[in-house]
């Protein structure tokens, strides 16, 4: 009997000291889930940010952009993800785009720069070995709203 | 994703016919078409045959008496001996049949195309027109062509399946094949024997047209380069000889300081470059973001190509490859 009662009490010590443990634990988790949540929200809002300024490019189809990648031979000197035979390496490789900050490692890496790079590359920085390949604003439009899906 | 990018074939650059050899657009590849679904229906009913005989042997009456050895003789000496010997013969007889009619019906050439293989491209000479050119064969339709093959460096093999048979390249000989295209259009044509790293990047073209049109681009590829109008062709113009390109690229009318190529070019005749479609022999489209990136470094490319990469200044590349669109 007396076995008994001590048992029970033993019980409910364990009982208390687990209730103990787990307020901790839950403590600690919840400062962590809110720790890594603020840095995720800042992630995300400046891939938000980015997202938004992509959809910026009003009209920017990113499977035409691939074939125009092709078909103006942009594979001949990058390596782009998802480009047949895009696999060179004269130029800088575009694989992970989205998350480049700068172009021809003087401008920002936003859509409106990229956009005017690709037509004129030569009036941003003379004498690069990048062509004028005559792109349209349409196309390169096109073209960078495949780029900056890479990445993402 | 280095192991994807390698997988992925890399597309030709026109929407050309697949070089499909039962869709035969000329005589010489009529006759092997013809050939070939003889062989296969030939081939479909012997399946069958044994097939059967195989199928009656496991499922049939099962005959419990002891086995005779004369009848079975008999089958091996039949099925195993007189049967393949006729057919063999059959295919051998309509083999040579299709050889003749081939020969007959083509005739002789009454244009005479010659063509040097080279790693990884192809020469091309119309010797009655003095008319150089790469990678592309133009020829009226209708009109028996003898092309004269040699090779510049090792065993290659000249194929359009929708017009004909192979012939070998071979070192030190000459071979000759009379094709004719029935139809205008555009066949594509591969080397057919392997001849080193770039051997499956060793296209070309044949373009059939019109006797008049075939004229007309023949009287084209006649014209020298003429000096280019504007500042960075100029350039782009004493680029391509002071980098070296010369030595290796003819362009006719160029002053190139009388550069020794001996009797053969290592490289393609540049003269008409702006005329094709394509460049690398059938790999890229001939546009200007192919071109500049095929003249920094054709290695990424093409792997083991004979043309070395260039370190030229940003400014001299857009130069050159100004000057070369003005090569039409």
């Amino acid at each position: 009997m007396e076995d008994r009662v001590l048992r029970l009490d033993n019980q409910a010590h364990i009982k208390q000291a687990g209730l103990h443990q787990r307020l901790i634990l839950i403590t600690i988790f919840l400062s962590l889930v809110l720790g890594l949540s603020a840095c995720l929200g800042d992630a995300n809002q400046s891939s938000m940010a980015m997202q938004s300024e992509h959809q910026s490019l009003e009209g920017g189809d990113s499977e035409r952009g691939q074939q125009l990648l092709y078909d103006y031979g942009c594979g001949s000197c990058h390596t782009i993800p998802g480009v047949p035979g895009a696999n060179t390496y004269v130029g800088p490789p575009l694989n992970e785009w989205s998350q480049r900050h700068y172009i021809a490692g003087s401008l920002p890496n936003t859509p409106e720069n990229l956009i005017t790079w690709i037509q004129n590359p030569q009036q941003i920085e003379p004498g690069t070995a990048m062509p004028i390949l005559g792109v349209n604003e349409q196309e390169a439009r096109h073209m960078s709203a495949y780029l900056y899906s890479l990445g993402n | 994703m280095q192991t994807t990018q390698f997988l992925t074939p890399m597309p030709l650059p026109l929407q050309i016919n697949p070089p499909y050899s039962l869709d035969p657009r000329g005589p010489g590849a009529a006759h092997i078409a013809d050939l070939w679904w003889i062989m296969f229906f030939l081939g479909t009913a012997i399946f069958l045959l044994v097939a059967g005989l195989m199928f009656f042997g496991l499922f049939g009456r099962q005959d419990q008496s002891a086995p005779n050895e004369q009848q079975g003789l008999r089958w091996i000496m039949l099925g195993g001996i007189v049967m393949p010997a006729i057919v063999l013969l059959v295919v051998f007889g309509i083999t040579i049949r299709s050889a003749v009619l081939n020969a007959n019906e083509v005739g002789t050439g009454e244009i005479t195309v010659e063509v040097v293989g080279h790693r990884w491209w192809w020469e091309v000479h119309y010797p009655e027109h003095s008319v150089v050119t790469a990678n592309e064969i133009h020829l009226p339709v209708g009109v028996p062509v003898e092309f004269i093959l040699r090779s510049n460096d090792v065993i290659h093999s000249f194929w359009v399946p929708q017009l004909g048979g192979k012939m070998d390249l071979i070192p030190g000989r000459q071979n000759t094949l009379i094709l004719q295209a029935d139809e205008a259009g555009i066949y594509r044509g591969e080397c057919a024997e392997f001849c080193g790293l770039q051997h499956a990047r060793m296209h070309f073209m044949v373009i059939a047209h019109t006797t008049e049109e075939f004229e007309q681009w023949i009287e084209s590829q006649q014209a020298v380069a003429v000096q280019p109008q504007g500042e960075l062709a100029r350039r782009g113009e004493q680029v391509f000889i002071s980098a070296g390109c010369v030595y290796c690229h003819t362009i006719d009318g160029l002053d190139d300081g009388a550069v020794d190529r001996s009797d053969s070019d290592l490289g393609p005749n540049l003269t008409h470059l702006a005329s094709r479609t394509t460049i690398a022999a059938g790999t890229l489209e001939n546009n200007r973001g192919n071109l500049s990136g095929w003249i920094a470094n054709p290695h990424g490319i093409k792997p083991g190509v004979l043309m070395p990469a260039t370190l030229l200044p940003g400014e001299d590349l857009q130069a050159l490859v100004t000057y070369l669109e003005t090569l039409q």
